[in-house]
């Protein structure tokens, strides 16, 4: 890849004492869409965290758009053009749901405007004026993802959209994040479900034990399927 | 029927205009302890001190360079908030990630030092502030002192404007989801350390503001904050932890029901308010309008 819009080479971090990623590589090309896949506990979300500048003690090298980000406070790597998308969703119950979708502000120009993003999630037009924890799991999730997409950012990280969800939410977000992808977000994707990583990705990225172990193609993963059963352990 | 309970109406109404005047400083002061409390996780103890500095910086440029009470009243919340951004940015910000109890204990102190060089150079005995709007209005069963009545509508005021900028404006937005995950509304980009100076700055300015409302009313003393002190922290703890309307209503009822008792069993109207905080800490430890 010429110049991707995110390269991650040697990155390391710790939650206090315990060493939690041992270098992990991987790079995103603009308007890509990439996962990272591996078990619990192997690091992808560390990953995420790390990228945000969540996690305080990191080491390594990440490179956004030409500029090393792994020194930046989280709110200068947001100011960057990178917005987070939590496992835990983080709706705030103090803010109704409008409340929340404008809470991040605006970093750069060219973001959705309300309008569109009520459009992507009609569900969350109609429950505008509700708190947003009163919300049912997946209307959450559309409000998580829903919310970073005003702020102009171009490198979005999504950390387990489907988890909890039934089958029909699910697909209802795998059609919002390929519609995001045509309209040329680049997405780092975490995903513990692999069916429903396959139906979104350009590639996979696997995780395991704090370091990037393979890469698959989208094209190779019908020929690799075992090969990711085992990686993954379903 | 006041004089089947013997008490004549003047006592009466004359007790429940001071119980709402105090009611008035109650709110204002434990709005900001709430909000700071929210915001810092810190037991902000120094607020009682930081009235006093309202006070006190409203007297000093009244005596020392003759800027008048309206004058006084912004430009002295001003100063001491500047004084409160100090603070925080030198020694409060170090002790967000300890326990509650280091940073009652370092407010706590700081309270004590000021109040002490306050005393040194000022000694102990109130200093009179001249009444801003002297005069006032017979209403038959009481006369009502024009600036009392004028510190009762400020303080509503102030209140409801503190509760609008929280509850309504997007930075009062930020503040609220800060509360909540300040780790995720900094990974949204907004730089959240600022955010929690500006609220303190903000809150000790309210108490400043508080106190150059005091000033013609009590003497201008540096002992003036450490009973209101105690008597906020019991308002907070009714009314509940971090809830901005809470205070309010608790503050202005809490200083009713004081007055109403200093006119029906005035030797309980010192105890009644921490009374009232054992009720509502057994029944309801989260405060009459707190969460959880």
């Amino acid at each position: 890849m010429a110049d991707p819009l995110l390269k991650v080479a040697g990155l390391q971090a710790w939650y206090g004492e315990s060493h939690i990623l041992h270098g992990v590589d991987f790079e995103i090309g603009k308007g890509e869409l990439v996962t990272l896949l591996g078990r619990n506990g192997a690091g992808k979300t560390t990953s995420l965290k790390s990228i945000m500048g969540i996690v305080e003690k990191r080491s390594g090298s990440i490179r956004f758009d030409g500029a090393e980000i792994v020194v930046r406070t989280s709110d200068a790597v947001a100011r960057a053009g990178i917005a987070y998308c939590p496992e835990e969703r983080g709706i705030f119950s103090s803010l109704n749901v409008e409340e929340n979708l404008l809470l991040p502000p605006v970093v750069r120009p060219g973001g959705m405007s309300v309008e569109e993003i009520y459009m992507l999630f009609p569900n969350l037009r109609e429950r505008r004026r509700s708190q947003g924890t009163k919300l049912s799991g997946g209307e959450q999730q559309m409000l998580a993802i829903g919310r970073i997409l005003r702020t102009g950012a171009t490198l979005l990280l999504l950390d387990e959209p489907t988890e909890g969800l039934a089958p029909v939410i699910v697909q209802r977000i795998g059609e919002a994040i390929r519609q995001l992808k045509s309209r040329g977000f680049t997405i780092l994707l975490v995903e513990q479900n692999f069916h429903f990583a396959a139906t979104v990705a350009d590639r996979h990225y696997v995780v395991e034990d704090g370091r990037v172990v393979d890469m698959i193609g989208a094209a190779e993963v019908q020929t690799n399927l075992g090969k990711l059963q085992n990686y993954l352990g379903v | 029927m006041f004089e089947l309970l013997g008490i004549a109406p003047q006592a009466l109404f004359g007790q429940l205009l001071v119980g709402l005047i105090n009611g008035a400083f109650y709110a204002m002061l434990s709005l900001g302890l709430a909000v700071i409390f929210g915001m810092l996780n810190v037991i902000n103890f120094t607020h009682g001190a930081q009235y006093m500095l309202g006070a006190f910086a409203g007297w000093l440029m009244l005596i020392w360079l003759d800027i008048p009470f309206w004058v006084a009243l912004v430009a002295s919340p001003i100063v001491v908030g500047l004084f409160g951004v100090i603070l925080e940015r030198l020694i409060l910000k170090r002790l967000y990630h300890l326990d509650h109890l280091y940073g009652f204990l370092m407010t706590f102190g700081l309270a004590l030092v000021i109040e002490g060089l306050f005393q040194k150079q000022w000694g102990s005995s109130g200093q009179p502030y001249p009444n801003p709007i002297p005069g006032g209005t017979n209403l038959g069963f009481m006369f009502l002192p024009t600036y009392r009545a004028f510190v009762v509508l400020a303080a509503l005021v102030i209140c409801l404007a503190t509760w609008f900028a929280i509850e309504r404006t997007r930075l009062g937005g930020y503040l609220r989801a800060a509360t909540e995950n300040p780790t995720l509304v900094r990974a949204f980009g907004i730089n959240v350390p600022r955010l929690i100076t500006l609220t303190y700055g903000l809150g000790v300015g309210l108490a400043a503001l508080a106190g150059v409302l005091a000033a013609p009313i009590y003497q201008v003393s540096p002992l003036m904050g450490q009973n209101l002190v105690l008597i906020v922290f019991a308002v907070v703890v009714i009314g509940g932890m971090g809830s901005i309307m809470g205070s309010i209503v608790t503050g202005f009822g809490l200083g009713l029901i004081e007055g109403l008792t200093k006119v029906f069993y005035p030797q309980a109207s010192s105890t009644v308010i921490f009374v009232i905080m054992a009720i509502v800490l057994m029944i309801r430890p989260q405060g009459l309008f707190g969460q959880r």
